[in-house]
């Protein structure tokens, strides 16, 4: 594939438990191209914000183990002098909280202004202010001047995830993760920031990685998505196939469980998502939330399989998989 | 006669300040708020953050201090200290992890109600609790547990076991699952229209998300800056919103189906443009809106006079 920006291989990133390793991202083989948006879609305690942060080396204790590859330079065990040339400046992220993401102490105007000093170092001071603005301008700050001169609580939510999105795109990076960028905003502040997201790509012809739960907001925005339960990757295919022909169970269910036109009962996914410490150590790690499915079904070791160019499924039981209720007109079993 | 009828309800919060603390001003979170609830039914009450619903949700409930307007429940006023309320009226919190006390074991946090407004033997009492756990789908031994060792879903549903221990008429549900995952939420939810019918219940359903309050409510009611910008069933606020306000919020709902991202866009634009070049239509001077007008017999929406 031309243009592919980051690519990661068999990633595995392990917390440490009582002497234990356990692993919060689970065999992980992804690739982002450039000019793309990729969502990673799960529940939380499925691993994508873990996946997010290994990306990023935030993780402080983890033990991280394949290779990620950002413009063929391996990130994975990078020394931090020269992962902080990196991050902030091609490399950079949206966090989800607004208000922890900000210093409370710093004016708005100094927190994005640092962020272009660390990569920028050559800049005047007054052409490092004009930026500032312009970037104010840009995710759409009324008064960016004014602004500029406040601190954090003094602005709304919006409007500080605004300037969390100034600060990540400060030195034009080439991938921007997106970590549940609009979880604590309203509809209408939401759909703004996704569009200045969508601007971005388009502008910067940037590769995003958007994390989020919201499946309206994967089909709004997706070019490609992928599928996380558990710590593995489920499902990977193009937006349009994975809304139209979900093959995974847990993507079915998924989409079955949000309110649509037409539907009285919602799709109840049975049991919890497991945790880290109690995940099956074999065999497939959806297969105790859908019980009524034959232990047959389900591979010993589910692998990813292409099913069709680009659209990738873990494990066979997508074959034989249906829901419960439908159960009764079942008759003639697997074709 | 109306179940629950809301007159022009007003919750004002002082603001203090400059020499020896005087009130200054006020916060209008709620400023002339009505409607009306039938049994049986689920009203949904939206708006953005800042908007007032969860304010008057609480005022009805006797949370929040009502400034002026009164909360007519079955004939009777709810406003001062009336015990009938406390019994009949029900809420459910937003955030199931700290809407239940982490030093108490499920038993008492279920019994609370109980051992507050019925004089029961501990056997009675436990018998109560048990059957209350088993209708929300939780196991017998959970009795003894703590809410930690709960899941979020679960944890819901034993804020929602504690809610309808005194069976209650109404509940208000106030952001039930905005905490949750989407297949906890979906459990949440069938959970809720289940209890609603087995108990013929009556909610107050206050969120933010547009979708699950249309899957949810029977009528609905927007709310912008403390007042209501429109109100009717959920077929007419969703196919025909009157109000620019409320089809700037229908219009920003994200669609679930990818092959409608363009159409879906373009209309988010013209909305966008008829907000802004029609504003001043629709807002007056201090930007809040117009009171409430009748367009059809159950639609009403806050339209300037001239029309």
């Amino acid at each position: 594939m031309a243009d592919t920006l980051l690519e990661i291989q068999h990633l595995n990133t392990s917390f440490r438990i009582h002497d234990d390793y356990y692993a919060a991202v689970d065999d992980v083989t992804l690739t982002v191209n450039k000019n793309e948006v990729l969502a990673i879609v799960g529940e939380s305690g499925s691993g994508k914000s873990a996946l997010a942060f290994s990306i990023m080396g935030l993780h402080n204790r983890a033990k991280i183990e394949g290779s990620i590859l950002f413009k063929e330079q391996e990130l994975v065990g990078l020394p931090y002098s020269k992962l902080n040339q990196l991050r902030g400046d091609q490399l950079s992220m949206i966090f989800q909280d607004p208000l922890t993401a900000l210093n409370p102490l710093m004016n708005i105007g100094d927190q994005i202004g640092e962020a272009i000093l660390l990569h920028q170092k050559k800049l005047t001071k007054k052409k490092r202010k004009e930026r500032v603005i312009d970037l104010l301008n840009q995710v759409g700050i009324p008064r960016p001047e004014q602004i500029c001169e406040q601190f954090p609580h003094q602005l709304s939510g919006g409007m500080r995830q605004r300037v969390i999105i100034a600060i990540a795109i400060a030195n034009r990076p080439e991938l921007l993760i997106a970590d549940e960028p609009t979880t604590a905003l309203d509809v209408t502040i939401q759909a703004q920031i996704l569009d200045l997201i969508r601007e971005l790509k388009e502008n910067m012809h940037a590769g995003i990685i958007l994390i989020t739960h919201d499946l309206g907001v994967v089909a709004e925005m997706a070019d490609r998505v992928a599928v996380m339960y558990a710590g593995q990757i489920v499902e990977l295919a193009d937006v349009h196939t994975l809304f139209e022909k979900p093959l995974h169970p847990y993507t079915r269910s998924l989409l079955h469980s949000v309110p649509n036109e037409g539907q009285d009962k919602l799709h109840v996914i049975q049991g919890i998502v497991p945790s880290l410490q109690h995940l099956p150590r074999r065999g497939c790690r959806f297969a105790e939330r859908i019980p009524w499915l034959d232990g047959s079904a389900h591979e010993e070791q589910p692998e990813l399989h292409e099913v069709e160019p680009e659209h990738f499924v873990r494990c066979t039981c997508y074959r034989h998989f249906h829901f419960p209720a439908e159960r009764e007109g079942w008759t003639h079993g697997i074709s | 006669m109306a179940f629950l009828e809301v007159k022009n309800l007003k919750v004002h919060f002082p603001v203090r300040g400059g020499l020896f603390n005087r009130k200054i001003g006020a916060v209008k979170a709620v400023d002339g708020v009505s409607f009306t609830i039938e049994q049986g039914k689920t009203y949904g009450l939206v708006g953005e953050s800042g908007s007032g619903k969860t304010t008057t949700g609480r005022a009805i409930i006797g949370l929040n201090k009502i400034t002026e307007g009164q909360v007519i429940f079955e004939g009777e006023g709810l406003t001062g200290k009336n015990p009938r309320r406390k019994k009949d009226v029900q809420m459910i919190f937003q955030d199931p992890y700290s809407s239940l006390n982490p030093r108490k074991r499920v038993l008492d946090i279920i019994a609370e109600p109980l051992r507050n407004y019925e004089n029961l033997t501990k056997q009675d009492e436990l018998e109560q609790v048990i059957q209350l756990l088993k209708r929300v789908g939780l196991s017998e031994d959970s009795i003894w547990k703590y809410p930690h060792e709960f899941s979020g879903g679960q944890r819901q549903r034993i804020g929602i076991a504690r809610a309808i221990a005194l069976k209650p008429k109404l509940i208000i549900a106030d952001e039930p699952v905005s905490a949750l995952d989407v297949s906890v939420q979906a459990q949440v939810l069938n959970f809720m229209q289940e209890i609603q019918e087995e108990l013929n219940l009556t909610y107050l359903f206050i969120s933010h998300d547009l979708g699950i309050v249309k899957h949810m409510s029977d009528r609905i009611g927007i709310m912008y800056k403390g007042r209501f910008v429109e109100e009717g069933t959920t077929g007419e606020i969703f196919n025909s919103p009157q109000h620019i306000y409320t089809k700037r919020l229908v219009a920003a709902i994200p669609d679930i189906d990818p092959k409608k991202r363009s159409l879906q866009k373009r209309l988010r634009q013209e909305v966008q443009a008829e907000y802004t070049r029609s504003y001043h239509d629709y807002f007056d001077e201090q930007g809040l809106v117009y009171d409430l007008r009748n367009i059809s017999d159950s639609h009403l929406a806050a339209l300037p006079e001239k029309g």
